[in-house]
């Protein structure tokens, strides 16, 4: 990013929502969601299928606009109103489709949108930064200078993780991002979710997979419906963390509720 | 690089370390590659080189004349306008959308070039100036269309064909075509105007020289960085060839009249496009939103502002063509630009390995399928074919190119490659 740009202080309030809804028609994808992100913290973003969290994840990139609600970056109030907007703030998404172009190669792609030397591409320069960044992330990639579509699966996966890292974000947001990786590589993309925590950015990461989640995430913001419902961390039980996610009326805070009305009801 | 170094072993460099791969080393290894490229679909050059040998072969049997070097200059000369039109609408074409209108804007813009010159008697460069940027503003209308009310190119451009058609009848008026002056640099530019031969020669070795310049360079940088790069004997045996065939080529046309400025011309932009489709930003940029558009936007490219430009890029050059056409022809008349311009122009560019489906495609495949589709529209008047036997093989010809292009597609896409 920009040399200009300042250091976030480890702690420091990085994103806040409030009172955020989208609405598709005449279906609300999402009402009133209120989340912050601290810089060097990881929040994982849980819910079912339908839960929202896809579509809050492109607000935030700015794919979506907001019904109504306010997003705050750094204390600043913003209108996140393109992709571009979002990635020059410092927001860098991984989307679940990766959204790489096909017919370009490796290096295009990592670089696609901020090529280095704009009339004189440096592909020398974009070929050696973009070896280096796979082997930080310890990336099997046989070639930069084969079309995306030529790799599998899993590779397609970390070469999205790699152009997200690219432009050193505040802010780095991954949907589903070990949903179609290997042992090995999934283990390698919580690393690297760590090693990204701790240099100070913000990590948001979606996941259906709960062993993830816990194994990396410092809070859990828990989607239902398109609604807030709870915040949890690593240390509640799984099964709180189930109920609140699936909505079964067994749990805790349901619980809870029901004695006081019965005790209201005496 | 030092880092590169330290964390490499010596003998692995930064993109040779995945043992699963093959990586091909030298002639033998370049030819086992090229071969792999042709099975998977990727052709390349090949359906042009097949296409002119098989050409010449059936034309020059059926007409010696056709090879003669006098008639190749001829064909040269007819090239440069279709190219120039083929030339834009890969622009269009790499974005996956198209511009039917083509055509009509290369005959508008030879108007406009007649009436702003020989009837308003504006300096010629003025007039020239007036007919591209004409097309400038048409290519801004569909790339407005597009953007704002997301009308599909093929209506917008179908719309402009005829809209553009009436335009070019209504200027030009009830004599309905302007002769320009014969005597004049436009016109001799059009139909006289040859290389000297020794300029030919140095432009046909240059290529090749240049190529093992920037191969060597390229090496040695790579090296540098502890990149792998193509073997030098691969290198120098391209740069022979092509410089071969181009000398040859430039010896033959030399026994008759030579090279023509206009052709010269017309390469000179293709090297230009060229090197903005491949190695500036708003190149890459056409490429990616032409094979995805969603994930370009994603990656912050404004991908509305690529196509506008990809239009006015698209009806400059068709504007461009016009002229060239006007000034071969020495009028602008209201044939100019109608019949089978459009497609043969579309023809030339899918001819040269342009994707219809978008995000492949090169600058140069204007220049080598303008030289299939002139040698087959010389070959046809030299047979003194009726017009209605040549619009149907034309016709023949463009639907072949177009599944040529959809099997080389679908098969790429079965082998994983884009």
């Amino acid at each position: 990013m920009a040399e200009g740009q300042r250091k976030t202080a480890k702690g420091e309030l990085l994103l806040s929502l409030r009172n955020v809804s989208k609405q598709f028609g005449a279906v609300t994808a999402l009402s009133d969601i209120e989340l912050d992100v601290h810089a060097g913290e990881v929040v994982a973003l849980v819910g079912d299928n339908g839960a929202g969290k896809s579509t809050l994840v492109k607000i935030l990139a700015g794919v979506h606009q907001p019904t109504s609600g306010t997003i705050e970056f750094l204390g600043q109030k913003v209108t996140l109103s393109d992709p571009g907007k979002a990635l020059e703030m410092g927001i860098a998404t991984v989307f679940q489709d990766l959204a790489l172009c096909e017919n370009l190669d490796v290096v295009a792609n990592l670089f696609l949108g901020h090529e280095l030397n704009p009339w004189r591409l440096d592909e020398l320069q974009m070929e050696v930064r973009a070896w280096t960044l796979l082997q930080e992330l310890a990336a099997r990639i046989p070639s930069v200078r084969e079309p995306i579509a030529s790799l599998s699966g899993g590779q397609r996966q970390t070469v999205a993780i790699a152009r997200s890292l690219l432009l050193d974000p505040k802010i780095i947001m991954l949907d589903e991002p070990t949903a179609a990786l290997g042992v090995a590589q999934t283990a390698e993309v919580l690393n690297l979710i760590e090693r990204v925590r701790d240099r100070g950015h913000g990590v948001i990461l979606i996941s259906h997979n709960m062993e993830d989640v816990r194994a990396v995430a410092d809070r859990i913001v828990v989607l239902r419906l398109g609604r807030n419902n709870g915040v949890f961390t690593p240390a509640d039980s799984h099964e709180d963390l189930i109920a609140a996610i699936t909505g079964a009326s067994d749990n805790s805070v349901s619980r809870r509720a029901a004695r006081k009305m019965e005790s209201l009801g005496e | 690089m030092d880092q590169a170094n330290k964390t490499s072993a010596p003998a692995a460099q930064l993109d040779r370390a995945d043992t699963r791969v093959r990586h091909d080393e030298g002639i033998g290894g370049w030819l086992r590659s090229f071969y792999d490229r042709v099975r998977s679909g990727d052709l390349g050059m090949i359906p042009v080189i097949v296409g002119l040998l098989l050409i010449s072969a059936v034309f020059s049997t059926l007409n010696p004349v056709f090879l003669a070097p006098n008639n190749l200059t001829n064909m040269l000369f007819d090239a440069a306008a279709v190219g120039l039109i083929a030339l834009g609408i890969v622009f269009v074409l790499l974005l996956g959308e198209i511009d039917l209108s083509i055509g009509s804007m290369s005959g508008l813009a030879s108007a406009l070039l007649g009436v702003m010159w020989v009837q308003f008697g504006y300096p010629v460069p003025v007039a020239i100036a007036g007919a591209i940027a004409a097309g400038a503003i048409m290519g801004l209308i569909y790339g407005f269309l597009r953007n704002r009310f997301e009308m599909p190119s093929f209506v917008a451009t179908l719309a402009g064909l005829l809209a553009l058609l009436g335009m070019q009848l209504y200027i030009l008026g009830p004599t309905g075509s302007i002769n320009l002056p014969f005597t004049s640099g436009m016109v001799r530019f059009g139909q006289i105007y040859i290389m000297p031969m020794w300029f030919s020669y140095a432009l046909a070795v240059l290529p090749g020289l240049l190529m093992i310049w920037t191969g060597h360079r390229t090496r040695q940088q790579r090296a540098a960085a502890n990149l792998s790069s193509t073997s030098m004997s691969v290198v120098i045996l391209k740069a022979v060839l092509l410089s071969a065939a181009l000398l040859f080529a430039v010896w033959y046309l030399g026994k008759g009249r030579g090279v023509p400025w206009m052709f010269g011309v017309f390469v000179a932009f293709v090297v230009v496009m060229d090197y903005a489709l491949r190695r500036t930003k708003w190149g890459r940029s056409l490429f990616a939103v032409g094979g995805n558009a969603e994930a370009a936007r994603r990656s912050g490219i404004n991908v509305k502002r690529v196509r506008l430009t990809a239009f006015v890029v698209c009806s400059s050059f068709a504007a461009l063509g016009g002229v060239f056409a006007a000034s071969r022809l020495a009028s602008s008349s209201q044939q100019a630009g109608t019949g089978d311009v459009n497609l043969n122009a579309i023809a030339a560019a899918v001819i040269g390995g342009t994707s219809l489906f978008g995000g492949r495609g090169s600058a140069w495949s204007a220049l080598l399928g303008v030289l299939v589709i002139q040698a087959i529209s010389n070959g046809l008047t030299l047979l003194n074919l009726s017009s209605s036997l040549r619009y149907m093989i034309t016709g023949a010809v463009l639907a072949i190119a177009v599944i040529v292009d959809s099997l080389a597609r679908r098969s790429r896409a079965s082998h994983g490659r884009a």
